[in-house]
């Protein structure tokens, strides 16, 4: 068994060392009835490292990966490319095999990164400080709404019904357990959010607005009119971004007046992963607040030496330290992704988030356009990102989305598959457009389109 | 400079003060392979990038609804040859299982196979979209489906809940489930017991979940006490959280006592799996009256700790919780298939299966969990087959024992007579006598080339020394380390205050982590002027 270094001499040795006679002397505390002697049936034994490649390789080759075909799925996560580097640096024994930096004198590579990761959060989300990171965009959803209680000592959440649908599931579902109340509201099909219908459910009993920054249909809209409207009511506006990418072309959230901004930072350096792991961003405005954020802070200080190091500061808030009083139970964040995220913003700098966000709006226009032109097909949108919504003619876009994926083409996320039961969103389409996706494949999915939307439905 | 200490023992960088081995400052700060390395913020610029991208046109339309940015974002960029060189440097000032000895007690730090990292990056695993349709999929669901037939198999129980992403959130996940399981039948249970030596996240997950927490002492035996836990349960005890292997490294040995009496006054037994490290393939948990244990696969099944995560935390439940589980969920039903089952089979498949409604209580997470992890620890299962995890299991037992066994005559082993240890030894600094303690020697052994092992946990014991050697090291390893460790020790026994200053040759020395609390600064921010 290769990752087992004891030989059988060793074992003996080892076991007159203890005084033991045998491997089950150590297991005495285990009543007879829970003891597991024999092999345990339908499990196979140890298998060589050819054998699992095959079966592993077997696995990964029913699945249709999204390099394979022309690819237009976002709704959360997104295929941007990532530089080869990136992997390289992750790969370091020294990064992937670290421990959490507890012991900081030997743990300085993991807590200058996240340091520095923190800042570059931070900057991105127009904010004054950013966490090293908690598990993804929906559970950092949740923490929000929860910090926002605390800040504002109030229980009632309103929720943007552009709010992506799995988020708000997770919001809720912390609620009903908290006694947090969650206003919720479905989408409406329209080009323009409700900003007005929004604002006027905020009360004197408002925590937080909820918004998301562009929203699940991916439309683009000023951030500032809700956070003056909650500020009047003495509410948070919490923004929530799924597409780091996009804040190299639009505003930050923080400048529009968002107070605790949180997002999915999976766009940049992790990839997809079929939904994990993935790399929940927190970031708050005002650096009073800080003490109430949830997860892990990396802090600068100096050493014996008076030379310049960093910490994980702040612990008083968490869970190990203050148990039932918490700010958060979240025991770990996602180290690795974050250093995935640090490596690939540092490739790309400013004038690489710019010139990456620039190509993807350029190429989302050009498929708008292309899209719009295609008999039965509409573009919802008036602003946008890189992703927008299609009304299709026709068939309902879930079986539009099936028949194009039986053709080798990922066509997109169609909202019935996001609501189900919502039958106002049945034929509504959410195609995302990133530098991956070349004009050909937009073209390919035009055809497609083209061709599934004249049949009629059933 | 301080008195020479009993043992004779000098750090080198006091030696330098006699001008034996004082070399020059040097220009760079560096130490010949010891790099400094200045932050990103301070050598690259916003002009420059290591992605080669089409050039922007500024005056491409747009249609970002007016909202364009125009100020700078303030980010840097370095180029590739730079970027590769600042990780590489910074990489250097860490320690990793790939370098030594990483003995964390609780935490299970075992070696990391490379096979696991390349079968996760087959593109058929990480180049596949959550939302794809299922029929582009049916490989990865099959992997889900497989792992979960492995843990059910493993831990003897009903059914998995997949998608928590780690630890602390499979232990939400099982006491939200118990939650739902209560109200089910109409019983709104308010207090949740908790025995003094658990995990901090037990109490804070409780009171996240709605729950009060009550403490449970522990015996002098480092064990539940189990006559206080009984004379705690009532009517008002929606569950007790345990863990088992316990954090003093021992087993529960009235594991199914305790659960049958908090059964029988209607609650369920959460069990924290951190430490299934030390019995799988040996002990089924569901055969000790588990309802539901959060399983860590990094710790058990080696995905890679990443300097803080992702971990990974499926949930394996009783027959009692599995209908009231998060979706999405993977679920045996009697003719022993796993199913996966998401919103929109859920219905049915409870309706079949469960006979009746689900009482699922929602969505944890967006997506389906920590599928990079699943593969990796997929991949780990099938290397050692059920025969190589038994064995797994034996060997870090074996591992932790030699270890208490060897260092018990000098260090204080405050359960070492209450029957052999699990996964790990513990240790206490009550014998020290001086003021020197558990940290000062946690940081003497940096200098000694090792990560230090657990420190200050459990709270139950005085500067608690946790040491979990796990099954991945050599004899001759655990041999060196402990000839390591008891010089330390030896030296803390003698009083040595050199150790007070220790560590001496890490990258940095001791950080004042008081100052780095008292007045944050959390994000780099320009020199003025």
């Amino acid at each position: 068994m290769r990752y087992l270094p004891l030989t059988d001499t060793d074992r003996g040795e080892m076991l007159a060392k203890i005084g033991a006679n045998s491997i089950d002397d150590l297991f005495v505390d285990v009543p007879e009835i829970a003891r597991l002697d024999g092999p345990i049936h339908d499990l196979p034994m140890h298998a060589s490292e050819m054998a699992v490649e095959r079966h592993m390789k077997r696995l990964a080759g029913k699945n249709l990966s999204a390099g394979d075909a022309p690819f237009f799925l976002g709704a959360g996560a997104y295929r941007h490319h990532v530089p080869a580097s990136v992997d390289t640096v992750i790969q370091r024994g020294e990064f992937l095999t670290a421990y959490t930096p507890y012991q900081p004198e030997i743990a300085q590579g993991t807590l200058q990164m996240l340091f520095e990761f923190q800042t570059q959060v931070a900057k991105l989300y127009g904010c004054a400080v950013a966490n090293a990171s908690l598990y993804d965009g929906s559970t950092a959803c949740w923490e929000a709404v929860a910090m926002a209680t605390r800040v504002t000592k109030r229980k009632r959440a309103v929720l943007s019904g552009a709010l992506h649908p799995h988020y708000a599931q997770v919001v809720k579902t912390m609620a009903q357990f908290t006694g947090d109340e969650i206003a919720d509201s479905a989408p409406a099909i329209q080009a323009e959010p409700d900003i007005d219908g929004l604002i006027a459910r905020i009360d004197d009993e408002t925590a937080c607005v909820v918004v998301q920054y562009p929203d699940i249909l991916g439309r683009v809209s000023d951030l500032s009119k809700v956070a003056e409207a909650a500020h009047a009511k003495g509410a948070l506006l919490v923004a929530v971004n799924t597409e780091p990418v996009a804040l190299g072309a639009i505003k930050s959230p923080g400048e529009l007046g968002a107070d605790i901004v949180v997002g999915e930072g999976q766009s940049i350096g992790v990839g997809l992963q079929f939904g994990g792991p993935y790399l929940g961003l927190f970031a708050v405005r005002n650096p009073k607040h800080v003490r109430q954020m949830p997860g892990r802070l990396c802090g600068e200080t100096t050493d014996a030496e008076g030379k310049r190091g960093y910490v994980l500061t702040l612990s008083t808030r968490e869970q190990h330290i203050r148990r039932e009083k918490a700010t958060s139970n979240i025991c770990t964040n996602s180290g690795l992704c974050a250093l995935a995220f640090s490596v690939h913003m540092t490739l790309l700098g400013e004038r690489g988030m710019r010139e990456l966000a620039a190509e993807n709006h350029r190429l989302a226009c050009f498929a708008a356009d292309r899209l719009d032109k295609v008999p039965g097909v509409k573009v919802l949108n008036n602003a946008f990102f890189n992703e927008f919504i299609l009304m299709l003619d026709g068939k309902p876009a879930r079986e539009i989305v099936r028949e194009m994926a039986d053709r080798g083409v990922l066509g997109g996320v169609s909202l019935g598959r996001l609501y189900p039961g919502v039958k106002a969103l049945d034929h509504a389409l959410l195609v995302a457009v990133t530098e991956m996706t070349t004009e050909e494949d937009i073209e390919t999915l035009a055809t497609e389109l083209e061709a599934l939307v004249k049949e009629p439905a059933q | 400079m301080n008195a020479p200490n009993k043992s004779g023992w000098k750090p080198q960088m006091a030696a330098a003060e006699d001008g034996l081995h004082n070399g020059p400052q040097t220009t760079t700060g560096n130490r010949a392979l010891m790099l400094e390395e200045p932050l990103i913020f301070e050598i690259g610029t916003s002009e420059t990038t290591g992605v080669d991208l089409p050039a922007v046109d500024a005056n491409a339309p747009t249609r970002l609804g007016g909202l364009e940015r125009d100020d700078a974002i303030g980010l840097v960029g370095l180029t590739e040859p730079e970027t590769v060189r600042h990780y590489t440097r910074l990489s250097r000032q860490n320690y990793g299982i790939d370098l030594g000895f990483f003995p964390l007690g609780s935490c299970t730090m075992k070696h990391n196979p490379r096979l696991n990292e390349k079968m996760a990056r087959l593109p058929g695993f990480a180049d596949v979209h959550p939302l794809q349709p299922v029929s582009t999929v049916s490989g990865a669901l099959e992997l889900m489906n497989e792992l979960a037939h492995w843990l059910i198999k493993l831990t003897g129980m009903h059914s998995v809940a997949m998608s928590p992403k780690a630890g602390a959130h499979g232990e939400l996940c099982g006491i939200l489930c118990i939650r739902a399981a209560l109200e089910a039948r109409g019983d709104a249970r308010k207090v949740v017991l908790v025995p003094e030596s658990a995990h901090g996240t037990n109490p804070a997950t409780a009171a996240f979940a709605g729950y009060a927490v009550d403490n449970i002492p522990a015996t002098s035996e480092g064990r539940v006490d189990v006559e206080a836990l009984k004379a705690r349960l009532g009517p008002d005890v929606a569950a007790v959280m345990i863990t088992n292997p316990n954090t003093c490294g021992l087993f529960e040995k009235d594991f199914r006592e305790i659960a049958d009496a908090v059964h029988e006054a209607g609650g369920f037994v959460y069990c924290d799996g951190a430490n299934f490290n030390a019995i799988v393939g040996k002990v089924r948990p569901g055969d000790l009256g588990v309802d539901a244990m959060h399983i860590n696969l990094h710790k058990t099944f080696s995905t890679p700790h990443g300097g803080g995560g992702p971990g990974s935390g499926p949930v394996v439940l009783s027959e009692a919780l599995a209908p009231y589980m998060p979706l999405p969920y993977t679920a045996r039903t009697k003719d022993g298939v796993v199913h996966l089952i998401e919103e929109e089979q859920a219905d049915e498949f409870a309706r079949e299966h469960f006979g009746g409604e689900l009482g699922h209580f929602g969505r944890m997470t967006a997506f389906h969990g920590q599928m990079g992890m699943f593969t990796r620890a997929l991949t780990y299962m099938l290397s050692h087959g059920a025969d190589g995890l038994k064995q797994v299991a034996e060997d870090a037992v074996l591992n932790a024992n030699y270890i208490l066994r060897s260092l018990e005559d000098l260090l204080h082993a405050p359960f070492a007579d209450a029957g052999p240890c699990m996964h790990e030894a513990l240790f206490g600094d009550k014998d020290f006598g001086n003021d020197l303690s558990t940290l000062d020697l946690a940081k003497a052994l940096i200098d000694e080339g090792y990560h230090p092992m657990t420190v200050y946990f459990p709270l139950v014991v005085h500067g608690a020394m946790l040491v979990e050697p796990t099954e991945t090291e050599s004899k001759a390893s655990i041999d060196q380390f402990i000839t390591a460790f008891r010089s330390v020790a030896q030296r803390a026994l003698d009083g040595d205050e050199t150790m007070k200053q220790a560590p001496y040759y890490a990258p940095r020395r001791r950080l004042d982590e008081t100052a780095a609390a008292r007045k944050p600064k959390l994000a780099w921010e320009a020199p003025e002027g």
